[in-house]
């Protein structure tokens, strides 16, 4: 039996799963940074 | 190299490198794929399917060229002893990792409609799934590390070997289809040669420098926050000594 698969269906599963990870991957990283940056600088302020 | 041994040197560097990075690179990489999506012809013999390419090889190419940085710094830091090489290896684990992720996933999604299957346990696959393992394993040693330090003791170095050791795996996966039977397509991009078309070359291309620039911002990112740990770990220490 021929499967009928629409290869559309397989073309935006790998776009989003590729996008949505990179894009989580750059805010998570920014936001981790920007909080540890900031917990330094109040440890520095709290002498 | 060692002029980047001081961090506030790397630090004044990597606030205005940062951006310069992560800002074309996501422009490039994102502009890639449309111009993948939208423009670019379906395959003769893939179909539509052609598409998932412009984010699956960046994917894997950056999931390989984490770890080679990661055994780049090791060698740093064991020979020279560069006090950023461990921040730099460190700061490449978790996007690599992640790249290699997004690397299995779009290519088994690939695979369904293409080969039939989602998964084959090729050379290939399997030593890039291994990959996937390596950089798990390593970002555990790496955590541990991190608090033996602060304890005292010198398991950076242990880390660090790890890396070098783990890079066995990169030539293995360069060459598995060529040393065994794959469903995988060999090499389609060598030194000065392509059997890729110029209509999915260029976007390709694009597509790895882009998802490259942002490899190396969130690195960077990566580094400052490491950095800002140590430092800040550092200080509540001295204070709690008096």
């Amino acid at each position: 039996m021929h499967e009928q698969l629409n290869q559309w269906d397989f073309v935006a599963a790998a776009l989003g799963i590729g996008v949505v990870g990179t894009l989580v991957l750059v805010g998570w990283t920014l936001w981790a940074m920007v909080r540890a940056e900031k917990r330094r600088d109040s440890v520095r302020g709290n002498k | 190299m060692h002029g980047f041994a001081n961090p506030a040197r790397f630090l004044r560097m990597a606030r205005w490198l940062m951006p310069l990075l992560l800002v074309p690179g996501l422009v490039l990489a994102f502009g890639a794929l449309a111009w993948g999506v939208l423009v670019v012809p379906a395959d003769r013999l893939m179909g539509d399917t052609v598409r998932i390419l412009f984010i699956h090889v960046p994917c894997v190419w950056l999931g390989m060229a984490g770890w080679s940085m990661i055994a780049i710094s090791s060698v740093i830091e064991l020979v020279w002893r560069h006090p950023l090489a461990s921040i730099a290896a460190r700061a490449a684990a978790v996007p690599g990792a992640v790249f290699t992720a997004l690397g299995l996933a779009t290519g088994s999604i690939w695979g369904r409609p293409t080969w039939g299957t989602w998964w084959v346990w090729d050379g290939r696959l399997t030593s890039f799934l291994i990959l996937l393992f390596l950089y798990l394993g390593y970002i555990a040693l790496a955590s541990a590390a991190q608090r033996d330090m602060a304890a005292g003791g010198g398991a950076s170095r242990v880390t660090a070997i790890f890396g070098l050791v783990g890079a066995v795996n990169i030539p293995i996966i360069n060459r598995s289809v060529v040393w065994w039977n794959s469903l995988h397509q060999p090499p389609s991009i060598t030194m000065g040669k392509s059997s890729i078309d110029g209509t999915f070359l260029w976007p390709l291309l694009i597509a790895a420098i882009g998802f490259s620039l942002i490899f190396g911002g969130v690195v960077l990112a990566r580094m400052r926050m490491l950095l800002a740990d140590i430092q800040a770990e550092a200080r509540l220490r001295r204070k709690a000594m008096g």
